[in-house]
């Protein structure tokens, strides 16, 4: 039986990126808040400290800092017809846990999707006709402009003070920066960090090629800056431990290093860490939450009563807890109807690998958003019409490190093992690089997410099951980015290079990214999405989600800019309007 | 000590963790209470309830650096097995002219200590059965925890030795036939106890390449003869004068996270 607490009147499940951004946001309006996280604390000081955070082993091997799958995982399959099978240790994508969530040890790569990337569907069916699309991709307009998400893509860049070139201001192309984004209001708060050599001869045989080269966005900055909640963060030093570390230099943006400081001091805010929520509880009509349920270390269950949720537990967590509170209609593929769990999508990776002799690139100087990058190929910014697909992505000389258990490349043919692979190894460690394309990930009807059938997790709940496989769309995009990542390679005259397109079923195993997208999507319409445009359920209007859940499908880029400004974008229309008058934001 | 050796149930919370290990650093728990009274309205093991209006939650010692493995006998390994996997590591990864190899990289020492921790019984992996055919992309299912693994295949690979080179273990073989064993395993050819040993060779060969390459706090990489090889500088942690000269060789020597001259156990 769960212990009763008294109530307050938000409580906020998961104390991650945006958990942080709306707990800031909501005790600056005087509201009490408590925040309940089921990782521990963490801290710079503490706990990655520059001593020993650069730790390959502890922190990028062994993940120390992620969930434990004994803790919670989930199943997988390519396709229906398959058992799904549990996740046992992690591969593919590296879920959060504790306080700061993935911003701890995310890479900071900060990007703005494209204008077109919003209106999705109109647009392409606008300029290529709705048969050139596949019968069962579901992909839809997102219910927002990126006009009106300026402000809030703004807001979040200068919390974090992410360092970059603009490549357009008000409407006004800039050199050096990306020619095809959408206009900001004002320029980036820090200019671009420093480049290694590799991105600067990569950026050089770009630009030979007539592509618009400019410097990839980037959370770890360059120079120190103080953000408008009064928080300093200091410059990178370029030391390469940042994806699936915490920073020790405070200079990654990080709730960490951007926001805690100033919410720990609040007295109206509280943060319960070792407490995982497992339910969100309605009242009788079904429509209104009125507490959360969450079970701390000692395995004690409790009730803390609030007059509003946000459920910001990472996208996974968020379907996850939806599924399990029986809040919307969970997803039928055989029907097509219901929404929670419905257009998952991914990121489809991939890179080229060039060997060279007499070139010394350092690559363990490093940031985890380094590099010099073209978005010509990303979202419709080429024309489609010729090549049958659709999507996109950027590619860049993008290198977040050199570290040697997961960075020591030996060229195609090498033995595995003995004197030629040591040999190998040692000849093209400063000599290699590892150009890549982020590219797009659209939904399908038969990729989602919903409750697995067998699996359980340590308080016996089914674990979420994960229905996912690319599509021949996807893999032609793959196919056609990589060529054009390596007709850029070769021009830096490469001794050998290694083309490593997107090929085949969609594994589990390797690494590819953590942005894990979909399962309660925002839309205009309740039928085809759990959230409407201000990320408020439809179904409980007390009830706001956020993070990757809300894509109805994955753009070229990195998420976590997009999940910034909509969470900015939710929370001016919750202090506008919600506030005022508590109940749906939209009518359906 | 990595969070990976605490039980599940603790490893969300490094503060159980804290008050577990008898560490004299620690100041006692009540006057850890006391001095946080403020800020800890409830304290139970793991979970914590951080109160805002003071700030930045902080106590001392609260640190999580790594345990420095310790030279020694084996913990984990017979002295046999100790002395294959030695045998194992150096034909996997042999010494030349410049470079030790993975005996003498203590990558034996490291399996050693990995296996006698949280890796070798899949500490906070899920481990809850069924345990059935998967597909390739569907990742391992193996009911059985590397430690498991590894003493079963040594045993093996022991026996097989003993049969087919006269009593022999495998240490005392020739490189080649050591090599030859190897390559069996590593395509599949050789079966061990009727079972491929393909799937050991390849832990083993992961687990050797961690010890080479992983900072020597662990054990392996003694003298960070890696890093040297490949030209790693390690934990510097800063390159800001470096990050715009292009095309020359970084001058500095690797440091580790245990100290500039860490990560030699044996050779003091
Ligand atoms: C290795 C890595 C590299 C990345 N690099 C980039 C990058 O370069 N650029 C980019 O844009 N994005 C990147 N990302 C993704 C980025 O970190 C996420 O998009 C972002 O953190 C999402 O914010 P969020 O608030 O949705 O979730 P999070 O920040 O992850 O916070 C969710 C929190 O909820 C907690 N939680 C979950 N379930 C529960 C529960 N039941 N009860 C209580 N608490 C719960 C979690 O422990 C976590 O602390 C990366 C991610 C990883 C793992």
């Amino acid at each position: 039986m769960a212990t009763k607490l008294p109530a307050t009147e938000i409580v906020i499940i998961g104390l991650g990126w945006t958990g942080s951004i709306i707990a800031e946001s909501m005790t600056k309006a005087g509201f009490n808040v408590v925040a309940i996280e089921r990782g521990p604390w963490r801290d710079t000081a503490t706990d990655f400290p520059p001593s020993y955070a650069p730790d390959e082993l502890r922190y990028a091997v062994q993940h120390d800092l992620f969930v434990r799958p004994a803790q919670t995982t989930l199943t997988f399959r390519n396709n229906p017809n398959q058992t799904a099978l549990p996740i046992r240790t992690w591969g593919s994508f590296l879920l959060p846990n504790g306080v700061g969530g993935a911003g701890v040890h995310w890479n900071a790569q900060t990007w703005r999707f494209l204008p077109t990337d919003f209106v999705l569907k109109t647009h392409l069916t606008q300029r290529y006709g709705a048969k050139f699309l596949p019968a069962d991709m579901t992909i839809q307009d997102w219910g927002v402009t990126y006009d009106e998400l300026e402000p809030h893509f703004d807001a979040f860049e200068y919390l974090c003070g992410t360092s970059g070139t603009a490549g357009n201001l008000k409407g006004q192309k800039q050199p050096f920066g990306n020619p095809f984004e959408g206009p900001r209001s004002r320029p980036y708060p820090t200019p671009a960090q420093k480049q290694p050599y590799g991105p600067v001869l990569w950026a050089e045989a770009a630009k030979e090629m007539g592509h618009s080269p400019f410097p990839q966005p980037s959370g770890n900055l360059s120079q120190a800056y103080t953000n408008p909640l009064g928080v300093t963060l200091g410059p990178c030093t370029y030391c390469g431990f940042c994806e699936r570390f915490g920073c020790g230099n405070y200079s990654k943006a990080s709730p960490q290093t951007t926001i805690l400081p100033v919410l720990m001091r609040r007295t109206n805010f509280e943060a319960r860490t070792g407490c995982e929520v497992t339910r969100i509880k309605l009242d009788n009509s079904g429509k209104r939450a009125t507490a959360v349920t969450y079970i701390d270390t000692q395995g004690r269950e409790w009730e803390q009563p609030a007059e509003m949720v946000f459920l910001c537990a990472f996208q996974m967590f968020n379907v996850q807890l939806l599924l399990l509170s029986g809040i919307g209609q969970p997803y039928d593929l055989n029907t097509g109807q219901g929404v929670i769990g419905r257009n998952y999508s991914y990121q489809v990776t991939s890179s080229v690998q060039a060997f060279f002799d007499n070139k010394i690139f350092n690559p363990f100087i490093a940031s985890g958003a380094i590099g010099m990058c073209i978005d010509d190929y990303n979202g419709d910014n080429f024309d489609h019409g010729p090549y049958g697909f659709v999507g996109g992505g950027y590619m860049g000389m993008v290198q977040p490190n050199a570290r040697p258990i997961e960075a020591t490349p030996t060229p195609p043919g090498t033995p595995q093992w003995g004197a030629a692979w040591k040999k190998a190894v040692k000849d093209n460690y400063l000599s290699t690089i590892l150009p890549s394309v982020h590219g797009s990930c659209y939904s399908y009807r038969d990729c989602y997410l919903d409750l697995d059938p067998t699996y359980k997790d340590r308080f016996g709940r089914p674990l979420m099951r994960l229905t996912f496989d690319f599509h021949e769309n996807e893999l032609k995009m793959s196919q056609f980015l990589t060529d054009r990542l390596a007709e850029i390679v070769q021009r830096m005259a490469p001794r050998q290079i290694a083309k490593l397109p997107r090929t085949g079923h969609y594994s589990i195993v390797p690494y590819q990214t953590t942005h894990t997208c979909g399962g309660a999507i925002m839309g205009t319409d309740p039928k085809t999405s759990a959230l409407n445009r201000y990320l408020q359920s439809w179904d409980v209007h007390n009830l706001f989600v956020t993070g990757a859940t809300n894509f109805p499908q994955n753009a070229g880029y990195n998420p976590t800019g997009t999940i910034g400004a909509l969470t900015y974008w939710s929370l001016d229309a919750i202090h506008k309007q919600y506030l005022k008058n508590p109940g749906p934001l939209v009518h359906a | 000590m990595s969070a990976n050796s605490a039980a599940v149930n603790a490893i969300s919370c490094r503060s159980a963790d804290l008050h577990a290990r008898p560490t004299p650093k620690l100041p006692s728990r009540r006057a850890l209470l006391a001095s946080t009274a403020l800020l800890l309205v409830t304290q139970t093991a793991g979970a914590r309830t951080l109160a805002g209006g003071t700030g930045m939650p902080w106590r001392p010692f609260a640190g999580d650096p790594p345990q420095a493995v310790e030279p020694g006998p084996w913990v984990f390994f017979t002295p046999e097995e100790g002395a294959a996997v030695e045998a194992l590591v150096d034909r996997l990864i042999p010494p030349d002219a410049e470079t030790a190899g993975g005996k003498d990289c203590g990558c034996a020492v490291f399996i050693d200590r990995q296996l006698a921790g949280a890796y070798g019984s899949a500490r906070g992996l899920y481990m809850s059965p069924p345990f059935l055919q998967a597909t390739p992309e569907q990742g391992l299912q193996a009911p059985s925890t590397p430690a498991q693994l590894y003493h079963r295949m040594l045993v093996a690979l022991d026996a097989f030795c003993r049969a087919t080179y006269a009593g022999n273990p495998f240490a005392q073989l020739p490189d080649g036939e050591k090599d030859r064993i190897i390559t069996g395993m590593e395509n599949g050819s050789l079966q061990l106890q009727g079972t491929s040993a393909t799937p050991f060779f390849e832990i083993l060969l992961q687990d050797t390449r961690y010890g080479f390459f992983a900072d020597p706090v662990y054990g392996g990489n003694r003298d960070m003869a890696a890093w040297k090889m490949i030209g790693f500088p390690g934990a510097r942690y800063d390159y800001r004068d470096w990050v715009e000269r292009y095309n020359e060789r970084y001058p500095h020597p690797p440091i580790s996270i245990a100290g500039r001259n860490a990560g030699s156990p044996l050779h003091p």
